[in-house]
């Protein structure tokens, strides 16, 4: 005969306040097999879980149930506190009467009665709980890092610094990312490169880490300690043992094609590096655009009038190092932990007929003008506007494009845009003191440290005039576009003669964004923003153990949150490589060999590739579980038409019993 | 149309004739209401237009709307119509059986078909047009559905194949200020006539409209603006029907060119074109 303590918690008055705990516990007393019934007011604090440790003992209780919060919240640190006092911890039940009862309800005797049956069933369920115990399995002390922003960075050094071997997958032949993009930073002006090479040659000479660039993951298998990931290296056509990146090639390359890097402001060869200091700094040749490719594949097929051969990079070359014969390559790598820091574009402002949908030229985007105000971008530094390279004088900043704008599907607040048109309008009276800037507003979002002092500095100090409202339109008159909007402020339409108009773009997850998470097993929102475990207690985790999401993949976010938070993400994985073994959650689906009849329709439902065939002694094909795959979720215990699969710890004799129990009343 | 646009009219008339589109008017079409009934009475702003649309449902046929306005009023109702307590309410006060199985264009929608052939007589070369669309036209977008309510080019495609150049400006969809007028000229003057110094500055010869109430705005007041703003051109404002009708053959005169405010014919004579 078990003996079953029954832990009634009023979590303060969240669930006091509704539920009339005092009788649930009566009730509970009564309730068969229950040999022990109490209540406390903090169920979860030191005090409540010693009450229960010293129950336990005293009472010589075998199984517990606690009726408090959702078993979400706190199943793992009840586990612990029945497993010190010698019980096994899966014999443990979680009543839900706080989410599925006191939050929900507010008629007290309804709720009370309510409780009473969520109790009853939970005793009826842990009476039939078996002991269960976790497996140990190995794990490999890798890491890999899905993109290389600032984000990707910061995690890349921190997992390597602690000792662990650390691979860096970048699209883009070079790591940097969107902040080597800019120019200066906010609040403090100091320079984006200055702070951010240094951190990228740091990965490049770290020990620790692999740095492969141009490069995508292709597939992800395995589990929390055992992924296993293939990896698409995208053919460079340069060999990067023999090239000294002595940049010979690419200043001789005659092709000129729009720079991704300098958002299509300035060009760039066919055999490239994206930037000055990118790093790896050697180049790659765009297989798209070099013209002796283009012959090549002409040749194919000699179609269409013959293009010109080129092979000019191959003739300068001091090493010899361009290799044609590279192809595109898949490797497969093994890792524990992966960090997905795949970080953000910005918002393409075409979709906005009223501000010309991408027809004036000297509309613009904030990245573009950071471009244009970086002196690595294609005029300079010299801030010159697209269609005549005049020095504008009057700069109209309309901020929230593709934020804050429910009509173009994107509700949210991008965050940094505030901050950073603070920063242009400073930086451009800085370059040009004649400059005046107007930035039509909807609220000026300066949350942050110094973040305030610095959206002030930019209206107080440079003059710049600050509208509260929207712009309705803007079109070419002449030379000049014409600005019109209005001042709420004042409630009345203004007209601005403007020679620049920047666009503060808002930020979206990049291209993609969803396809990774797929490969992943993690969840995205309908923006394509990554979802971590817990917005506040997990942010760094997602539902899928030993995957990390850090920096602008998940929400928009400035440099130091990227920075802070792809540290988060270091330390978590740092943790979990630090285990020598992993411990497996035994609360997995289990084959009754006898009842399996090989249909193997648990195989087309299991989401994580658990199930294997297996062939008994009697010659027979039957389902066998990979416990280290399944996460328990009950698909195949649904999709078994013999009964043959259970669920450990949601038996469906456990969850029958509950349901008998309620309708028995 | 009958009266102060009726150069919008007989140019129309003439134009479909000679494309072999062929118009039926309505026996009992009355007012839609315009600004006086969706401004003081919603049911009314509804009941107009819809007694009008039951006519059309009844012949079977697609209702062609040369005015922006009345264009507007028909797509409003039809779209509220779309609500099934609003059609029975519209339906009791009509008195009929309402639906909204009713095809509604602008009439520049139906002639700028590029299914229609054009045999053009006498191409408009050398033709500058500002094609000036107005806001009813082609707003709210989800409402009326027809082109694109910042850029259109409805118009400035069949100006184009007339053989005429049609400029690319920024006030295509902007307001004129509308029945405005009456109450506060000064507004008008000052909308009216922001489109028309840009269409002069943007290279026009003349602006193309397709609604009676913005050629009265663009076309009458262009004195006052020289008076009360000091602006001093001319720029003539025909009706796309009129551009259509020169380029098919048609006289000025057929045409009523000689009774616009601001006369176009100078223009036309020193372009060849008449």
């Amino acid at each position: 005969m078990s003996r079953i303590g029954v832990f009634v918690c009023h979590c303060g008055t969240n669930i006091g306040g509704v539920v009339n705990v005092p009788e649930v516990v009566e009730a509970a007393r009564h309730m068969p097999l229950v040999a022990y019934a109490d209540a406390n007011k903090y169920t979860c604090s030191e005090v409540g879980q010693a009450s229960i440790r010293d129950a336990i003992r005293e009472q010589r209780l075998d199984r517990v149930v606690i009726a408090s919060c959702s078993p979400r919240m706190h199943e793992n640190t009840f586990r612990r506190t029945v497993a010190a006092a010698g019980l096994n911890p899966y014999l443990l039940e979680i009543s839900n009467i706080r989410e599925h009862c006191s939050w929900v309800h507010s008629d007290s005797k309804d709720a009370t009665a309510k409780a009473i049956d969520l109790v009853r069933m939970a005793v009826a369920k842990v009476a039939r709980h078996e002991s269960l115990l976790p497996k140990q399995v190995g794990l490999t002390k890798r890491a890999l890092i899905i993109g290389g922003g600032i984000t990707g960075i910061q995690a890349a050094l921190d997992i390597a610094s602690a000792g662990h071997e650390v691979v860096l997958v970048e699209k883009e032949p070079s790591i940097g990312g969107r902040m080597s993009q800019l120019d200066k930073t906010f609040p403090t002006l100091d320079c984006s490169a200055c702070i951010l090479t240094p951190k990228m040659v740091d990965v490049a000479q770290h020990p620790n880490i692999t740095l492969l660039t141009y490069s995508e993951v292709k597939e992800v298998r395995g589990f929390v300690g055992n992924f296993e990931v293939d990896i698409l290296k995208k053919a460079k056509m340069v060999d990067y043992v023999k090239c000294t990146g002595c940049g010979t090639c690419w200043q001789a390359c005659p092709e000129r094609i729009p720079s991704e890097f300098d958002m299509g402001l300035g060009s760039r060869p066919a055999i490239y590096i994206p930037f000055a200091q990118a790093v790896p700094n050697k180049p790659v040749i765009d297989i798209a655009n070099c013209r002796y490719e283009k012959y090549l594949k002409w040749k194919e097929t000699e179609e269409g009038p013959e293009p010109p051969q080129c092979r000019i990079c191959e003739g300068v070359c001091p090493t010899e190092a361009i290799d044609r014969s590279q192809k595109d390559e898949i490797i497969t790598e093994k890792f524990g932990a992966v960090v997905v820091t795949t970080g953000f574009k910005t918002f393409d402002h075409s979709v906005y007929g009223e501000y010309g949908g991408g027809r004036y030229p000297d509309v613009i985007s904030s990245l573009e003008l950071e471009r244009l105000m970086s002196a690595a971008g294609p005029t300079g530094g010299e801030v010159l506007r697209p269609s005549d390279g005049s020095h504008p004088k009057n700069v109209v900043f309309i901020q929230c494009v593709g934020s804050r704008d429910d009509k173009v599907g994107r509700p949210y607040c991008s965050k940094v845009c505030c901050m950073y048109t603070a920063k242009h309008a400073i930086m451009l009276r800085e370059h040009d003191h004649e400059v005046q800037c107007y930035v039509f507003y909807i609220d000026v979002r300066a949350g942050g440290k110094d973040f305030e002092e610095f959206a002030r500095r930019a209206q107080d100090e440079t003059g710049a005039l600050y509208l509260r409202g929207r712009v309705s339109q803007i079109y070419q008159e002449g030379k000049n576009l014409k600005v019109l909007g209005e001042d709420s402020l004042i409630g009345r339409p203004v007209e601005i003669e403007a020679d620049l108009v920047v666009l503060a773009t808002g930020m979206e997850p990049s291209d993609n964004a969803d396809l990774i998470a797929q490969k992943l097993n993690i969840s995205y929102n309908t923006y394509n923003f990554l979802i971590e475990a817990h917005p506040k207690l997990r942010p760094v985790e997602t539902q899928t153990d030993g995957i990390f999401v850090a920096g602008t993949c998940v929400g928009p976010r400035d440099i130091p949150d990227c920075v802070a938070h792809g540290g988060a993400a270091a330390a978590k994985v740092v943790a979990l490589l630090s285990q020598d073994s992993l411990t497996t959650d035994p609360l997995t689906s289990i084959v009754d060999p006898m009842k399996c009849v090989g249909c193997f329709a648990c195989k087309e439902v299991c989401p994580f590739n658990a199930i294997d065939e297996q062939v008994t002694r009697d010659k027979r094909t039957i389902a066998s579980i990979n416990e280290s795959l399944c996460k328990g979720c009950g698909l195949c215990v649904v999709a078994c038409r013999p009964g043959a699969v259970n669920l450990r710890g949601f038996t469906s004799q456990q969850l029958l019993s509950e349901v008998l129990t309620l309708v028995r009343g | 149309m009958h009266a102060t646009a009726a150069e919008y009219d007989v140019s129309t008339r003439l134009v479909c004739q000679k494309l072999g589109v062929e118009l039926r008017e309505l026996e009992d079409w009355v007012c839609c209401g315009a600004s006086a009934a969706h401004s003081t009475d919603h049911l009314l702003s509804l009941a107009l237009p819809a007694h009008t649309l039951k006519q059309a449902e009844e012949k079977g046929l697609p209702l062609a709307v040369p005015c922006a306005m009345c264009f507007s009023r028909l797509k409003f109702t039809l779209h509220e119509l779309e609500n099934k307590d609003t059609l029975a309410l519209v339906s009791g006060a009509v008195g009929k059986e309402l639906s909204t199985a009713v095809t509604v264009k602008p009439m520049l929608q139906v002639l700028a078909d590029e299914d229609i052939p054009l045999p053009i007589a006498k191409p408009l070369s050398g033709l500058k047009v500002a094609c000036y669309y107005g806001c009813l036209l082609v707003r709210p977008p989800e409402v009326v559905g027809f082109d694109d309510a910042e850029n259109p080019q409805t118009m400035d495609h069949l100006i184009e194949r007339l053989g005429a150049e049609a400029i690319d400006w920024g006030l295509k969809t902007s307001c004129c200020g509308a029945g405005v007028a009456f109450a506060r000229l000064d507004v008008v003057l000052k909308l009216s006539h922001r489109i028309l110094s840009l269409a002069q500055k943007s290279g026009a010869d003349c602006v193309a409209v397709a609604c009676p109430m913005c050629h009265a705005n663009l076309d009458m007041y262009q004195k006052d603006m020289t008076v009360k703003l000091g602006w001093k051109t001319e720029l003539p404002v025909l009706y796309f029907t009129q551009l259509m009708g020169l380029s098919l053959g048609f006289s000025p005169k057929e045409l009523l060119l000689d009774k616009h405010i601001t006369n176009p014919l100078p223009m036309l004579r020193e372009k060849k074109l008449t």
